[in-house]
Order: structure tokens, then C-alpha cells, then sequence
């Protein structure tokens, strides 16, 4: 049986690991490389590097860092921040990436999700979509949670199944960094009206949360950064909980 | 050891060097009809869709090269599905070195389509296979399958049970990405390595 899966994530900053409350006030939690080899070693089931300077600083020495989680890692590994074009995607996976993650770019340029996933699979495609309810309504924003948009999380979502992602990774900015749970509602309602898997990221503070998130979230992978980076939760003890409490891990 | 990787733009080829090089091989990457053809060891990686790929590899005259290949070749994932006869994914005639037809999944009860993560592989045949990787899991990403039949050579079930691995004569393939199994596909290459 298909397993859920347990995504540590790196944010990445000035090539170290960093993590914020809210979108905000980013602390350092490491050196990437060795936190990356650290997680496939206790059982990640995937890893996400998100550059969440790309969009405006210099980007090549990120790709050069890619390169060097991706060697020492068996498992599979996913790359975002600032990916717009063919060219960029290319990038990715020439430095070991398995999938790409398209945040802002997706939003601008829909038709690109058209081009990428026609170019190197659905696969290979993830949509990051950063959302906030905000009366009732989840706003999906852009650049590294600044800028609101017009679009909304459902509709949105479906509009990139229908234009070839093939996963989506949603973040409930009202959840992250908070260690309060994960947004199972808008979680489960998404997972309801797609067809392909959702990533649940934002949220995540204890063990039951990871539970809750699978259960009720209806999500196929669970994202989490601060609290794997800082020791506070370890991969095979969650493992151990999940399977204790009726989830399929590996 | 000459293990040599057909170059053709995969998605998952730099993945495939890595998971190599950790197991202490640096492999070749090339097009080279000759090169192809004198290497002990052939992996035909793959990621990515279907006509676009065959299209490619027609361009290039891999596609009548590869099933010529006499020494052990590994198809992995879109790879494996190319040295199939036939595929769903917009129509597209294969390589034939197996004579399945690969399928769209149907979901029977609302399973997410692509297959995506770590699921258990059983009824293991052939060399890249030993008694220790039975029942493990394995990581998978794709929305085409290839039915069981005579060459499965490793069982795999989501949304009904579908051939995982086949293998025919010289030819071995994996449904899933060895390259990306953690340890159990790290001890799946070596067993490729070692055939």
C-alpha cells in the first residue's frame, strides 16, 4: 500500500538553512548539505529545497548547492524558488533535482505549468501555492508571501491539475511557523476536488499533527521544517507514532 | 566495470549518476552507437513524457539500436515503459522489447494519479532482485502502468496489481526509480551491477 510521506524542508537563505514565523523573521538552523544527507538517513521520504531568496538575489551559487544535497541523497529531492522558464527547470535537474517547485511563476504565467509539464512531465512539475483565508476566502499570495493576488486557492489548484502539475504543495500562511496544526479543513477540501496528491506544509508542531494531517487532512505528504531542523520532532520517531496510530509509512 | 548511461536528455539522468557514484562507479554518459554497444552494462533512464521521449530517441536511431543490445540493460521508470510496445500516454508506438501495452491508471476507489511515493514491491524475479528486498519499499512516480504478465518481474499494487519490474532475456526494467529507493535501490543497482 502507498505510503504517506514525511518532507523535511529547507529554506534556504545566503546558502544556509533558515526558518520563520509567519513568512517572517527568519532564524539560521544549519548547514543544508548536512541536514539534507541527515534526513535521507533517518527516513525522509523526500526533500524540498526552496530558495526563498531567488526572486531577488543571484541565484547561481544555489544551483551549485543543489548540486551537492543532491549527491549525497537517495532520496528523492525537489527544488523551488524563482523557477520561471524551461531554462531554469533545466537547471534543476541537471543538478540532481527530481521534481521543481513553481510558486510566483505559476500565478503569472499559468500557461507556463502547460509548457513545463508537456517538456518534462507531470511528474516533475509541483504548484506551490502560499494561501491565506482572509474572510472566509484563501487569497493565494506570491513572492515569498508578500504580494495578495486575485486568484484563490481552489480554483487556482484546479486550474494547475488541469494544466499538467503533478502535485501540489499548499502552505497555509496562517499556519506557518505557528506550531498550532496544520489547515486540515482547507487541506481536506483540496484533496477532495483534485485528483492529484497534495503536500501539506504549514503548521506542524507536534506528532498528532502529522497524524491529523492524513487523516483528516486527507493530504499524501506532510512538509515541516523548524521543528526537524531543531531536533524537536526526529523522522523515525514520527514514523514510529504514525504507524502506531493507523497511518501506511514507510 | 564500463557502465554507460544513454544519453538523451532524461530528467532523472544527473539522479542516476549520483546513486551510481555512490556505489563507487562513474559512469559513462553518451549517444554513441559504439560506445553504446561495447559497454558491459547499459541503463536506460528515464523521466518525463512519452511521444516527446520516443520522438527524441527516433531522431537520434536509439530506438532501433537499444533492442539490439546484447549485454544487460536496465530501463528505469519512462524507460521502462519505452521498451514496451505500446503506450496510453498520447498514443505512442514503442521500442517492443516487451510486448505489453502501458496504461493510464484507473482509480477504483479516488487513488491519486501520477502513483506517487514509496510503495511495497513483492513476487520478485530475475538477478537485480535478491530474498532481502522482498516486501520493501520502493519509490514511485508515474500515471502509466504495464499489466502483470509472463516478464513481471516484480509486483507492485495501486489501484489493481501491476508489473513493478520486467525482465526478458538481457533486458531488465523497474517501474520505480531504483535511483531514488534509498537503500533498498541502492542494493537493486548493485545486484544490476553485479549480474
Amino acid at each position: 500500500m502507498l505510503a504517506k510521506r514525511i518532507v523535511p524542508c529547507l529554506d534556504i537563505k545566503d546558502g544556509r538553512t533558515v526558518k520563520g514565523i509567519n513568512f517572517e523573521n527568519l532564524r539560521d538552523a544549519g548547514d543544508p548539505v548536512e541536514l539534507g544527507a541527515a534526513y535521507s538517513e533517518k527516513g525522509a521520504d523526500e526533500l524540498v529545497f526552496l530558495d526563498i531568496t531567488a526572486t531577488h538575489e543571484k541565484r547561481k551559487t544555489l544551483a551549485a548547492l543543489a548540486r551537492n544535497i543532491a549527491r549525497h541523497l537517495n532520496i528523492p529531492f525537489t527544488v523551488g524558488g524563482g523557477i520561471g522558464s524551461i531554462k531554469d527547470v533545466d537547471v534543476c535537474l541537471m543538478n540532481g533535482a527530481d521534481k521543481v517547485s513553481i510558486n510566483s511563476a505559476a500565478v503569472r504565467n499559468p500557461a507556463l505549468i502547460d509548457e513545463l509539464s508537456l517538456q518534462f512531465g507531470n511528474q516533475c512539475i509541483v504548484t506551490a501555492i502560499d494561501a491565506k483565508e482572509v474572510n472566509g476566502e484563501w487569497i493565494v499570495y506570491v513572492s515569498g508571501g508578500r504580494i495578495p493576488t486575485e486568484r484563490r486557492l481552489f480554483e487556482f489548484a484546479k486550474e494547475m491539475q488541469e494544466r499538467g502539475a503533478g502535485e501540489i504543495l499548499f502552505t497555509s500562511m496562517d499556519h506557518d511557523g505557528t506550531k498550532a496544526g496544520f489547515a486540515v479543513d482547507a487541506l481536506a477540501k483540496l484533496s477532495d476536488s483534485l485528483d492529484i496528491p497534495i503536500i501539506a506544509s504549514g503548521g506542524a508542531g507536534n506528532m498528532a499533527h502529522f497524524a491529523e494531517v492524513f487523516t483528516k487532512g486527507k493530504a499524501d505528504a506532510g512538509l515541516a521544517a523548524s521543528i526537524f531542523h531543531f531536533g524537536e520532532i526526529e523522522i523515525s520517531d514520527l514514523k514510529g507514532y504514525l504507524g502506531d496510530n493507523g497511518v501506511v509509512v514507510r | 566495470m564500463n557502465l554507460t548511461i544513454i544519453d538523451y536528455n532524461a530528467g532523472n539522468t544527473q539522479s542516476v549518476i549520483f546513486a551510481l557514484n555512490r556505489l563507487g562507479i562513474e559512469p559513462t554518459l553518451t549517444d554513441d552507437f559504439e560506445a553504446i554497444q561495447k559497454a558491459d552494462k547499459v541503463i536506460f533512464p528515464g523521466v518525463g513524457e512519452a511521444s516527446t521521449t520516443m520522438a527524441f530517441l527516433r531522431k537520434k536511431g536509439l530506438d532501433k539500436l537499444i533492442p539490439t543490445l546484447k549485454q544487460p540493460v536496465l530501463g528505469v521508470c519512462l524507460g521502462m515503459q519505452l521498451m514496451c510496445a505500446h503506450s496510453e500516454e498520447n498514443d505512442t508506438t514503442c521500442m517492443g522489447i516487451f510486448s505489453e501495452k502501458v496504461k493510464l491508471f484507473k482509480p477504483a476507489s479516488g487513488e491519486k494519479v501520477p502513483h506517487m511515493g514509496w510503495n511495497n514491491i513483492t513476487n520478485l524475479k530475475s538477478g537485480i532482485f535478491d530474498e532481502s528486498l522482498d516486501n520493501q519499499r520502493v519509490y514511485f512516480v508515474h500515471s502509466y502502468y504495464v499489466e502483470k504478465s509472463n516478464y513481471t518481474a516484480a509486483v507492485a499494487d495501486y489501484c489493481q496489481p501491476f508489473s513493478a519490474a520486467l525482465h526478458r532475456d538481457n533486458f531488465y526494467a523497474t517501474q520505480f526509480h531504483p535511483e531514488k529507493s534509498g537503500k533498498v535501490g541502492a542494493k537493486i543497482i548493485e545486484n544490476f551491477i553485479n549480474l
